[in-house]
């Protein structure tokens, strides 16, 4: 990689898993240390059966599409930005197939080009952790201090600015009454292709979206006390607690849990929201979807919880 | 206080001997069956991993027998075993079984928490537990090193299933045990009849290594069998996870100056970091396995296991570089007895026929080198 070093980067940053997460973050850094950043399309047919083909079939689905998406990157770019995300929180974790996923890349794809992995780990000292993941980063691109620091100032402050919420949807007012709170990764409920677009069925049916992104770390960790045991997966925390706050509000009618075949941490988490939810008396609906969910099945169940909420609201 | 604990293996006699020695009664769950199975997946999330259902449907068994409080271990991560504890103490309540749950959790919060949870459960002066403690220590040792004499001899004994009722019995007189010196005796008693089992002469016998998560690994309900299995086929069973291993490294920090695994050297350049549960070392020592001359590793996971996802993934880089066959098992409770015998028995096929061509090309190429032909021309 050394002798990359004076070269124009042409970077590769598969769209998908965290970069709906931290991709503005990624984006201005490697644009400020004059990287040029590739990102790959939005999900399609076509990267979701390259996926497929080249993960393990007891993959999880995101896991399968991010393969996709780097190997539509691979012969497109120098290098391919996958950054082995161990932890990006005090004693929490990112799914065990993230800390794998450079390692699991070099196996599948072939020719690979030379993936930059560094490990992102603030599970102890937060700090610390993000310091050298930041130099991690620019030393694999050969990058002096300064330009680092400047770049970091950069990235934080678009990262900030930045909240997260799906554009554009539809929303039917002509029968807007229904709150349904939407959890589930960002990876899924923001990838219109992957997570088969049902933010958007919901708004269409008449239900006003709310997303676990909506709520402040706060909320979430306050909502989160009610648990025995800290949940020690971010994201994992992250959709609980706002199951456990969108169940304890009265103005949400329903709650949709979108999950994503093979995912293990939500194999736990979803059954146990879906068991508060059901103690509390509050209408929760698992999704469960994988490459042969069909789009006509989906829309049948969506409707009928809908149908279900409007009828207990008049009733 | 009636506890109890899951089983795996044989832990049951190391746990129960343990609970014993710091004075509790102690019931242990009625041997896996498929009705533990089907009792645990009955009430279990459906994608869950298998050890937390058939876990579950231990509990359940053992409530029938007067169990009231389990004693299990937690985890903080990444792995779902951390949270087993907490989804399993939700689901038994929703079904109307009431359990108290001491959850023993790695001591990296606060070691004061572990002794708080010690001191709750003991019920003897603190010198006499520690001494039931240690007789469960020296039972794990007893039984792993009697199961690797088991492994080495099931493919070369004459008569099938003699060695393994050997053991079973030693087994059984080993969870009684109340000594040291009992503990000697019953191993050099198992092992002078082992000595004298009639062997088969002239077998080719394949040695593979099994690697994988702990819990598929020593659960025999799980993996339907399967080191009994290979023996049968004529395999001599290797692996790096043992109940002692196992406690060292994770009880004892790696204290005791026992082998024990070393992903950090071994696992790279295929996989380069931790990622919970068994996953690193799986891959370390496949490549340790396909270096001390194995014919063939089989990975055994539960299905959707996140850590053995990652090993399965990388496998065929290992398995590139090692020239040694990798064969990946997913056990669930659909796995049927009919499908895996047809696959162990295709793997162990092919690797014959591999170490017979191996060994064909070899010779013939040393005859090529001694008649000056052939060989790197």
């Amino acid at each position: 990689m050394m002798g990359l070093k004076n070269k124009k980067w042409r970077l590769g940053v598969p769209r998908a898993l965290f970069y709906y997460y931290y991709g503005s973050w990624w984006e201005t850094f490697f644009h400020h240390l004059g990287v040029e950043i590739v990102v790959s399309p939005a999900t399609c047919r076509e990267i979701m059966d390259l996926g497929v083909e080249l993960a393990v079939a007891e993959a999880c689905l995101p896991v399968k599409v991010y393969y996709g998406h780097a190997a539509w990157l691979a012969p497109r770019v120098d290098a391919l930005f996958v950054p082995r995300l161990v932890s990006v929180e005090d004693k929490s974790y990112i799914c065990p197939k993230l800390m794998g996923l450079p390692d699991m890349l070099r196996a599948a794809l072939k020719p690979c080009p030379p993936i930059i992995d560094t490990t992102v780990d603030l599970a102890r000292r937060r700090e610390e952790g993000l310091q050298s993941a930041i130099k991690g980063m620019a030393k694999a691109l050969g990058m002096g201090a300064n330009r680092v620091v400047e770049a970091v100032a950069a990235a934080k402050a678009r990262y900030r600015e930045q909240i997260f919420t799906p554009d554009g949807l539809k929303e039917n007012t002509a029968r807007q009454k229904l709150t349904v709170g939407i959890i589930g990764h960002g990876y899924l409920l923001y990838d219109r292709y992957l997570g088969m677009d049902v933010p958007e069925k919901v708004a269409r049916m008449g239900g006003k979206v709310v997303f676990p992104e909506h709520l402040t770390e706060g909320e979430v960790e306050e909502a989160c006390r009610q648990l025995s045991k800290r949940l020690y997966w971010t994201l994992g925390q992250k959709i609980m607690g706002a199951a456990l706050h969108f169940m304890d509000r009265d103005d949400i009618d329903g709650i949709i849990h979108l999950t994503a075949f093979g995912c293990g941490p939500d194999s736990l988490v979803g059954d146990l929201a879906e068991r508060y939810a059901r103690r509390r008396g509050k209408p929760f609906l698992l999704l469960t979807l994988d490459e042969h969910t069909g789009e006509a099945g989906l829309n049948t169940r969506i409707e009928a919880f809908m149908d279900m909420l409007y009828r207990r609201r008049t009733a | 206080m009636k506890v109890t604990f899951p089983h795996m293996g044989h832990l049951w006699v190391v746990l129960k001997t343990a609970l014993e020695g710091i004075g509790l009664e102690v019931v242990v769950p009625p041997p896996c069956t498929r009705r533990t199975l089907e009792l645990g997946v009955r009430h279990a999330p459906e994608s869950a991993c298998l050890p937390l259902k058939v876990n579950l449907g231990n509990f359940l068994e053992a409530k029938e027998l007067g169990a009231d409080t389990i004693v299990m271990a937690g985890g903080v991560g990444p792995c779902r075993i951390g949270y087993y504890a907490q989804v399993q103490r939700e689901i038994l309540r929703d079904i109307g079984c009431e359990y108290e749950m001491v959850v023993f959790e790695p001591p990296d919060v606060h070691f004061s928490e572990v002794l708080e949870k010690v001191k709750y459960l003991n019920r003897r002066p603190w010198q006499e537990g520690l001494r039931g403690v240690m007789l469960a220590w020296q039972k794990a040792c007893a039984l792993d090193y009697l199961e690797q004499r088991v492994q080495h001899l099931r493919p070369r004994e004459a008569q099938p299933g003699r060695v393994d009722a050997v053991f079973q019995r030693a087994l059984r007189e080993l969870a009684a045990a109340a000594s040291r010196r009992e503990i000697k005796r019953i191993v050099r008693q198992a092992e002078r009849e082992m000595a004298t089992l009639p062997l088969h002469t002239g077998r080719t016998v394949l040695k593979i290594g099994i690697v994988g998560e702990i819990y598929t690994v020593l659960e025999p309900l799980v993996n339907l069998n399967i080191e009994k299995r290979l023996g049968t086929l004529g395999v001599e069973v290797v692996r790096g996870l043992f109940i002692s291993r196992w406690i060292n490294d994770n009880l004892f920090k790696g204290l005791l100056p026992l082998p024990s695994h070393d992903p950090a050297k071994t696992a790279p350049p295929f996989l380069n970091h931790f990622v919970g549960g068994h996953g690193w070392e799986s891959v370390g020592d496949a490549v340790t396995f396909a270096r001390h001359g194995c014919d063939g590793v089989i990975q055994l996971a539960p299905l959707t296991c996140m850590p053995e996802i990652v090993a399965h993934s990388v496998m065929p880089a290992v398995q590139e570089a090692g020239g040694v066959p990798v064969m990946t098992l997913y056990l669930d409770e659909q796995t049927g007895e009919a499908g895996l015998q047809t696959r162990l028995e295709a793997f162990v096929d092919m690797l014959y026929w591999k170490k017979k061509r191996d060994k064909e090309r070899r010779s013939a190429g040393a005859w090529g080198y001694f008649l000056g032909v052939g060989r790197g021309s």
